[in-house]
């Protein structure tokens, strides 16, 4: 076992049992993670993500498999695996009744800090984590964000080396959801590894530096963002033209320049086009091409393709919570900032004029 | 944020491993502290022996007895009884609370005592079997409760009560492991209780019962429970009763116990 790995898991195997039926949860996942790196688990709901991150925080026992974190095996040497890990997630909450400080203040006295330091500590936690006012209030009356930062600081009491963060922002504002992600990179950049499951493309393509894709219990892709994206083997252009009825003609010269297919979709202002690598040095003609033809462009994106048709390539399927069906990426200025998680996965260079 | 974040995170002191009896304690303070933010649970605990006691001994007890006064002294050690006994569901109901609000998968995933969560809860319990007690207690000498026993009595019987009340804790421990919702845990465990809390000598006397009630009445752990809190209570202590529940509640802590810590640490 190389010791820079900071969690390991080789054929890990979860199946339910329910009535006649056997859920295959989890159908034999690998996973490598190289100390202080974010690794990205990205598939739909019902993938297995949730049940893979149970195992390896010791709350599910693998069927099949080994897993082990910094070493130390899940099964047998779980007590270990236990001090080394932080867990936030639907499952591993706080208790709503009780204030944030109460709720701290007990995990640290769980984890053994004495009375004095378990004070110290929450007080500076709860001081990070702009949660000090709301500190000896119920953790019911919190916000959506709130919750989500003192889940977050209630994972990290002990400093764990190694963070599971199960869709850590899933259901949060944009706001609250750039501060789940700096906070992430902070205990990132300060060495701890991260290992985050989420249904958001996005998410895994801003935080994470390897991404897994699952789907029904199997990894379908594993790779960084850019090499999942790199095999799909193509760029993609989006424009728009201001006259629906120059689309023809627009088409006609993006083929000629490009030497790609075009593609039509429903917004009758729309084209697409699939850039072939050999394709790529044409791009910048383009935009003068359609120019000189006296066809106005509102609205022009060129980029890698998107997770999202990057998980459609490889499962046949878009991602079930995050696909609107026709909605052209791009189609809209700015719609790719702001906008939540979801569509907004595109990796795009736009220019608009 | 950046730099106090850091700061906050960063340990330069990792603690050592707490003992088994710190962590149960904290759990127990746990509890008071649920019960001090959610004060409405324990409106049952203090509403229905109020209501259980008031209601039979003044609509039933002088057709029962001859006289309320009468009745009081038969029926409070019973009412103590059913009393305790329903507060024991809590235990099965606040841990199914905590599963199904993802509180408990938490402690589960700390490098604590496993046990230390269920034990500390049973802790917690103990401060409402004391309320509920007292509430009863206190009713019931006001009512004119007058117990030959003393304070001596009350006391002993109190106690044998509650050791039996934490052994059928598992009981509801179980059930709240295994059942779907805090819900269907309640519903579940009245269906149980109610019919052994009826179905015994806690309001009468089964003598005029007919023979195949009175059988069932007869080999009711609760009227065993009951005859020995009353015998202590009275004055004249049953030993054979005594040693009946002593051993009953030593049978299903030891059956019950392991079997709950089972389910609890190979939980899906």
């Amino acid at each position: 076992m190389s010791d820079s790995l900071a969690v390991e898991a080789r054929g890990l195997v979860k199946h339910f049992t329910s009535r006649k039926s056997v859920t295959k949860a989890v159908d034999g996942i690998d996973l490598s993670i190289t100390e202080g790196s974010v690794f990205g688990l990205l598939g739909p709901n019902g993938a297995g993500k949730t049940t893979v991150v149970r195992m390896l925080a010791t709350l599910l026992r693998p069927d099949a498999g080994t897993a082990s974190v910094l070493g130390h095996d899940v099964v047998r040497d779980a007590d270990a695996v236990r001090s080394a890990v932080g867990l936030t997630g639907q499952y591993a909450s706080v208790d709503e009744d009780l204030t944030g400080t109460e709720n701290l203040l007990m995990l640290a006295r769980l984890y053994g800090f004495g009375p004095a330091a378990a004070r110290r500590r929450v007080q500076g936690l709860l001081e990070a984590f702009d949660l000090a006012d709301a500190g000896s209030r119920q953790v019911k009356t919190y916000s959506g964000g709130m919750h989500r930062r003192i889940d977050l600081a209630a994972s990290l009491v002990l400093a764990p080396r190694v963070l599971f963060l199960d869709e850590p922002t899933t259901g949060l504002d944009p706001r609250s959801r750039n501060q789940v992600w700096d906070i992430v990179r902070v205990l990132v950049d300060d060495g701890a590894t991260v290992l985050l499951t989420t249904q958001y493309l996005d998410e895994a393509d801003q935080l994470a530096d390897r991404i897994a894709v699952v789907d029904h219990g199997r990894t379908i892709a594993e790779g960084t963002s850019s090499e999942l994206k790199r095999s799909v083997g193509e760029g993609a252009v989006h424009l728009r033209v201001a006259e629906v009825g120059d689309r023809a003609r627009a088409a006609e010269i993006t083929e000629r320049v490009l030497g790609a297919e075009v593609t039509f979709d429903s917004d009758p202002h729309a084209i697409a086009a699939r850039v072939p690598d050999a394709g790529a040095d044409a791009v910048p003609r383009l935009l003068p091409a359609l120019a000189e033809a006296g066809i106005s462009v509102p609205e022009f994106s060129l980029g890698q393709p998107s997770l999202d048709e990057v998980f459609l390539a490889l499962t046949g399927q878009p991602l079930p919570d995050d696909v609107e069906p026709g909605a052209e990426p791009g189609a809209e200025p700015g719609s790719d900032s702001g906008s939540g998680p979801g569509p907004g996965a595109r990796e795009s260079t736009e220019v608009s004029r | 944020m950046t730099t106090t974040l850091r700061d906050a995170v960063a340990l330069t002191e990792r603690p050592s491993r707490p003992s088994p009896v710190s962590t149960t304690l904290t759990f127990g303070w746990r509890a008071l502290l649920k019960i001090k933010h959610v004060p409405e649970q324990l409106f049952d605990v203090l509403v229905s022996p109020i209501i259980f006691t008031l209601m039979f001994t003044y609509l039933f007890g002088g057709a029962l007895a001859g006289s309320t006064q009468a009745y009081i002294q038969f029926l409070l050690p019973g009412i103590l009884v059913q009393t305790i006994l329903f507060v024991t569901i809590y235990t099965g109901y606040t841990l199914n609370t905590d599963i199904s609000k993802g509180v408990f998968d938490r402690f589960r995933s700390l490098p604590i005592w496993r046990p230390s969560p269920v034990v500390g809860a049973l802790l917690g319990d103990t401060v409402r079997y004391t309320i509920a007690s007292v509430i009863t207690i206190s009713l019931g000498l006001i009512l004119g409760f007058r117990p030959d026993g003393g304070i001596l009595g009350v006391l002993l019987g109190v106690l044998l009560l509650l050791v039996f009340a934490f052994a059928l804790s598992w009981t509801f421990i179980i059930l709240g492991l295994l059942v779907r919702s805090p819900n269907a845990v309640m519903g579940i465990s009245m269906m149980v209780l109610m019919p052994l809390t009826f179905a015994s000598n806690v309001f009468v006397d089964p003598v005029t019962m007919p023979s195949g009630l009175r059988a069932f009445v007869g080999v009711n752990p609760v009227s065993h429970l009951v005859t020995a809190v009353r015998g202590l209570m009275a004055g004249s202590p049953d030993a054979a009763e005594i040693v009946w529940v002593l051993i009953a509640s030593v049978i299903l802590t030891a059956v019950l116990g392991p079997i709950a810590m089972r389910i609890y640490r190979t939980r899906t």
